[in-house]
């Protein structure tokens, strides 16, 4: 197991190594002077120059992504462009209110919709699972940023109970939350629904309500575990995927995250902020499905059996 | 009694007439009540697109401002109101479907050839060029697409073309592996060695054979990658990376009435409605359509 999850971590390193090529190479090609960015418009020709040459602007831009690395492993992320400030200190101040808002946007959409997934199964035709499929429906189609826009409009300014933006107490996470959770939950329900559905048909189902198990007993003890498999492969997928879309929501609710940070400094070329941020998001998605590997060997035993033998 | 037996025969052959694979899966697929709906609107959101010009004047209602007219709620004259230059918000939304339809359509398009010929390619000859090519598509899709698209953006500038390229390439790789998928699902099944053995060509196979067995799960993530795609078009115009005003697009339209919200709510749940309704219509197209192709799936 042991052995497993060190040959998992390494394979997260050719992937790092990828993805930051990827999003440097595009920094890197396209127009636009760090230094002249630095230095403003007023700056001299032969200021900027000089500058260029202390960065190693003027480098081959193979060997800059290579000294950018060094540096990076080395636990030294640069410093903005935009304001000088050191970006690690910038990524990793605005890093938790990220992590925090896509722990919740997860947990929220797996404590809510996995039980209704499950009830709609266990009770498929009534009308709670009529509802629920509607509801599911609505919310995948619903942007996630305008459904942050109603929560504000309906709870902070009609009724005025929760504050629209900011991260200073908890109360600011309740509304960012709620609209991050809406559409995991959406196809949490989806997933649930039929993979039990399936499940529920199996004769292993069969054999214990032959034996006399009670309906609960065979719902948790029989056919959640099997059903839940691919439902966490859903949520490790997903949480890519939450925190890509953490990103609009801390627009909509002007949080300081990462979210924030990477698309301002998007659209100044800002790239030392841009990377740096990437490579945490990067990070914490591969670690996250990592940890989803090792659940799947908790919950299926047979998985387990095949870590052993490699 | 034999002819009793031909008169049945011929009562059974009429009951089960034979359909060819295609009319079966309309005939699915038109049973399915709320497939027929999301098909409704989709034809509905696709006239409304195309006859945009019939109905409004781009330049005059759409996007000249006109002050004096400014912030009013829907009333008889504008029936979803003006927003806050004056511009009629119901025009803004018809000419604001032709913008998500055609970048829609057209990032499918790009998205769906480009996939085709990697995971065409890494599926048909397998070994080392699949390893290659699968896993620099494993690296692009543990970026999130959102951000992929907004780093390209970024970098060649806003406008409708770059924006097409951005979300047609973070689309790619998500394409690249189904169309391979489907591809070496079907290479290994036995109706494929059976007209290899008939001496069937190679093209005839391809056309006969291949496409036709595996375009049923392309189709259906293609209608819905275009549903994810309206949503991420109008996310990015939203924070200011995709479309920009005056353009009418229905996440810059939000972003523009995200200021007034609270004195004018319309302004802000209109144009969502309209991508509500227009993602919906993709979803349950999408849906329809894979319970169509594989009836097993459907519970």
């Amino acid at each position: 197991m042991l052995k497993f999850i060190f040959k998992r971590l390494m394979m997260i390193i050719p992937v790092i190594l990828g993805i930051s090529f990827i999003i440097f190479s595009i920094m890197a090609l396209t127009p636009g002077d760090p230094a002249r960015l630095m230095l403003g418009e007023n700056a001299t020709q032969e200021d900027v120059e000089k500058l260029r040459e202390e960065m190693g602007l003027n480098d081959n831009f193979v060997v800059r992504y290579f000294n950018y690395m060094k540096d990076v492993i080395r636990g030294d992320f640069g410093i903005s462009y935009r304001n000088r400030i050191p970006v690690f200190d910038e990524v990793f101040a605005r890093f938790p209110n990220t992590l925090v808002l896509a722990f919740w946007g997860i947990s929220l959409s797996v404590m809510i919709g996995v039980p209704i997934g499950i009830i709609s199964a266990v009770k498929q035709y009534s009308i709670i699972d009529t509802v629920s499929l509607g509801v599911a429906l609505i919310l995948t189609s619903i942007p996630a940023f305008w459904l942050g826009l109603m929560l504000i409009l309906l709870f902070s300014l009609k009724l005025d109970l929760l504050p629209s933006t900011g991260v200073e107490t908890w109360k600011h996470f309740i509304l960012p939350s709620v609209t991050l959770a809406a559409g995991t939950m959406a196809t949490l329900i989806r997933m649930t629904r039929s993979t039990m559905l399936e499940v529920i048909r199996q004769d292993y189902i069969r054999t214990a309500r032959a034996k006399g198990a009670t309906e609960n007993r065979i719902i948790f003890k029989h056919a959640l575990r099997n059903a839940l498999l691919p439902v966490i492969t859903i949520i490790g997928i997903n949480f890519g995927f939450q925190l890509g879309g953490a990103m609009v929501i801390e627009t909509v609710f002007a949080m300081p995250g990462l979210g924030t940070l990477m698309i301002t400094s998007v659209r100044l070329k800002d790239t030392p902020m841009v990377m740096a941020s990437v490579l945490f998001v990067a990070i914490a998605v591969s670690l996250v499905n990592l940890l989803v590997d090792l659940l799947y060997s908790y919950i299926d035993p047979r998985i387990k059996s095949q870590y052993a033998k490699s | 009694m034999g002819e009793d037996m031909v008169k049945q025969d011929v009562v059974i052959k009429k009951k089960y007439k034979k359909r060819s694979q295609i009319k079966s899966i309309m005939f699915r697929y038109k049973k399915n009540k709320l497939a027929m709906v999301g098909f409704v609107m989709f034809i509905i959101m696709i006239i409304i697109a195309i006859s945009a010009d019939l109905i409004v004047d781009y330049e005059i209602d759409a996007v000249t401002q006109n002050m004096k007219e400014r912030l009013q709620t829907p009333n008889s004259e504008h029936v979803f109101g003006t927003d806050e230059y004056g511009r009629d918000i119901f025009a803004r939304i018809i000419f604001g479907a032709r913008i998500s339809l055609f970048v829609g359509l057209i990032t499918i398009s790009l998205s769906l050839t480009g996939g085709a010929i990697i995971g065409a390619t890494a599926g048909y000859y397998g070994g080392r060029i699949d390893n290659v090519l699968m896993r620099i598509m494993d690296i692009f899709l543990a970026i999130p697409s959102i951000l992929l698209a907004i780093s390209i953006v970024a970098a060649l500038g806003t406008g409708i073309f770059n924006l097409l390229l951005a979300m047609s390439i973070s689309q790619v790789p998500r394409f690249a592996r189904i169309v391979r998928s489907s591809i070496l699902t079907v290479k290994g099944q036995d109706f494929i060695e059976a007209a290899k053995a008939c001496g069937t060509k190679d093209s005839r196979i391809i056309i006969k054979h291949i496409i036709p067995n595996a375009i049923g799960p392309i189709i259906v993530q293609a209608t819905l990658t275009m549903a994810s795609t309206i949503l991420t078009i109008s996310s990015l115009s939203f924070v200011g990376l995709g479309i920009q005003s005056p353009t009418p697009e229905w996440g810059s339209m939000l972003s523009d009435g995200k200021k007034q919200m609270r004195y004018y709510p319309h302004l802000v749940i209109i144009p969502g409605i309209a991508i509500m309704l227009a993602v919906m219509s993709l979803n349950l197209i999408g849906d329809g359509l894979r319970d169509a192709l594989d009836p097993r799936l459907k519970n």
